[in-house]
């Protein structure tokens, strides 16, 4: 997955949406440029398959050394799938956090959140004012 | 950043490095520069180099600043030999911890003697405020060096041997809690043998002008051998590990020095000093919360505030916690009622929500092995 290809929030998540069925699915995980602020990644919790989420709340929590922070769903709908072996392979957030770091999968059943994510260069137009 | 915080002399060479500036007690300070763990490792391993400019120093000379110092501070200073550091606590008149001080006692280049007073960032206005409260005698004269001298601290097992060619002194013949005054890098500076990780390592105090020339030749006498500058992050987890308690959190006004397991730190007997008369009552107080180390299951940290808990009873509160980098495991102090103090004893901590099971283990965490 390259980014350029992904819609961003402003809480530093990432969406890859899938149009190819009625209900799009969306993919989730966190940006490189939130895993670098984190730094010392030592936990994470995500939700089961069947939870309901709802866009602008939190989904999960990421946690360092230092702090711990809540993951926000980007999208509302159905978790659908969760990549279980994420939890105890954080590594992997640094080494592919657009590809085997993603964290969710998501069935969209309310467009209307979609319309407020950013396209990667408003992203990291952020990112920038925020360094 | 907010321009009403103060800066170090190295703020500048913080920012340019990577360094990532927090608050802390008044002061910009970098919490970490690569990561707190590269940086944690780096101390236990090698050495890390921390500024530490933000802690007040107040100097006292005169020759009765030993009594005057005495007066207002929970162990005798009078005694001190010029060359000693003493641990002590400052007490607030009900006992409550008013700060956690170092006490050097010093000779200048002329043989003259006296004393500095090392207390932490956050509390040097009101011990400032507390000493204009117990006006000095006559012929005693305090003053402020916090913003006219710099202090850095070189923590770690390569922390000798890489400050030796900087000093005149013979460093390995320097005790721990003792401190000289000395040449450093060329200019008159003072060493001590204190630190605040649980490795050997020494704290530098030298002028606002020469601190950064030494800053940068330890950093590149150490790149080497993975000498690491260190953020306040690192500071934290490695005081942590080393059980060390840390005012805001094991130590405030509402909490007396027993409570604390710093017993040690304060003497009664013929001594007279605000606080003296309630810690002779507390001293024989078992009814009190204490502080205790807990080792959490799993990976998740224990944080400032969260509950503990026994049989669906809150029992204490957790007054810090993080994942020890050594240990690889979530740790935690916290005050907790005193029948529940004992090693061993079960013990439940709400994370956010989620009950995980914790157990009282002794204090410190991590003791060096060289």
């Amino acid at each position: 997955m390259t980014p350029d290809k992904l819609l961003f929030s402003e809480t530093h998540e990432w969406v890859h949406l899938d149009q190819t069925e009625a209900q799009p699915i969306a993919t989730i995980g966190i940006t490189a440029f939130a895993i670098e602020a984190l730094t010392d990644l030592v936990y994470m919790q995500l939700p089961k398959v069947g939870d309901q989420l709802t866009a602008g709340e939190p989904f999960g929590e990421i946690e360092s050394v230092k702090a711990v922070s809540d993951l926000y769903s980007p999208v509302s709908g159905e978790v659908i799938e969760v990549n279980s072996k994420l939890p105890d392979n954080l590594e992997i957030l640094n080494d592919d956090p657009y590809g085997e770091g993603w964290m969710i999968k998501v069935k969209v059943t309310d467009p209307a959140p979609l319309s407020k994510l950013m396209k990667l260069e408003a992203y990291e137009k952020q990112c920038s004012e925020e360094q | 950043m907010s321009s009403t915080l103060a800066k170090t002399p190295l703020h500048d060479w913080h920012a340019a490095h990577g360094g990532r500036m927090v608050e802390f007690g008044g002061w910009s300070m970098p919490v970490q520069y690569s990561s707190i763990v590269a940086e944690h490792h780096a101390t236990r391993q090698a050495a890390g180099l921390f500024d530490i400019s933000h802690m007040g120093r107040i100097r006292f000379d005169g020759a009765e600043a030993a009594q005057y110092l005495d007066s207002l501070v929970t162990r005798s200073v009078t005694k001190i030999k010029p060359g000693q550091v003493r641990y002590a606590l400052m007490t607030a008149d009900d006992g409550g911890v008013l700060d956690d001080v170092l006490v050097y006692h010093l000779q200048d280049a002329a043989g003259g003697s006296y004393y500095l007073l090392v207390v932490n960032a956050s509390n040097r206005p009101k011990i400032i405020s507390w000493l204009g409260k117990h006006p000095e005698p006559e012929g005693v004269q305090v003053t402020d060096l916090t913003t006219s001298w710099a202090m850095l601290a070189v923590q770690g097992p390569k922390a000798l041997g890489l400050l030796q060619p900087l000093v005149e002194v013979e460093l390995s013949a320097l005790k721990y809690y003792s401190a000289v005054e000395t040449r450093i890098d060329g200019h008159g500076g003072i060493v001590s043998r204190t630190g605040y990780t649980g490795e050997d390592g020494f704290e530098l105090i030298v002028g606002n002008g020469a601190v950064q020339a030494l800053w940068e030749k330890l950093l590149a006498a150490g790149a080497s051998e993975g000498v690491l500058p260190a953020g306040l992050g690192a500071r934290d987890t490695l005081r942590l590990e080393a059980g060390m308690p840390l005012y805001g959190h094991e130590l405030s006004e509402e909490i007396n020095p027993y409570q604390a397991n710093l017993g040690f730190a304060v003497n009664l007997e013929g001594r007279s000093f605000p606080g003296h008369s309630a810690l002779l009552t507390l001293a024989h107080d078992n009814t009190r919360p204490r502080i205790v180390g807990l080792e959490l299951e799993g990976r998740r940290p224990a944080r400032e505030g969260y509950e503990v808990r026994s049989g669906g009873q809150v029992v204490g509160r957790v007054t810090s916690g993080t994942f020890s980098p050594t240990l690889e495991k979530p740790i935690a102090m916290a005050l907790v009622a005193p029948e529940y103090t004992a090693e061993g004893t079960p013990l439940v901590v709400d994370v956010r929500g989620q009950e995980v099971a914790a157990k009282v283990v002794p204090l410190p965490f991590y003791r060096r092995s060289h």
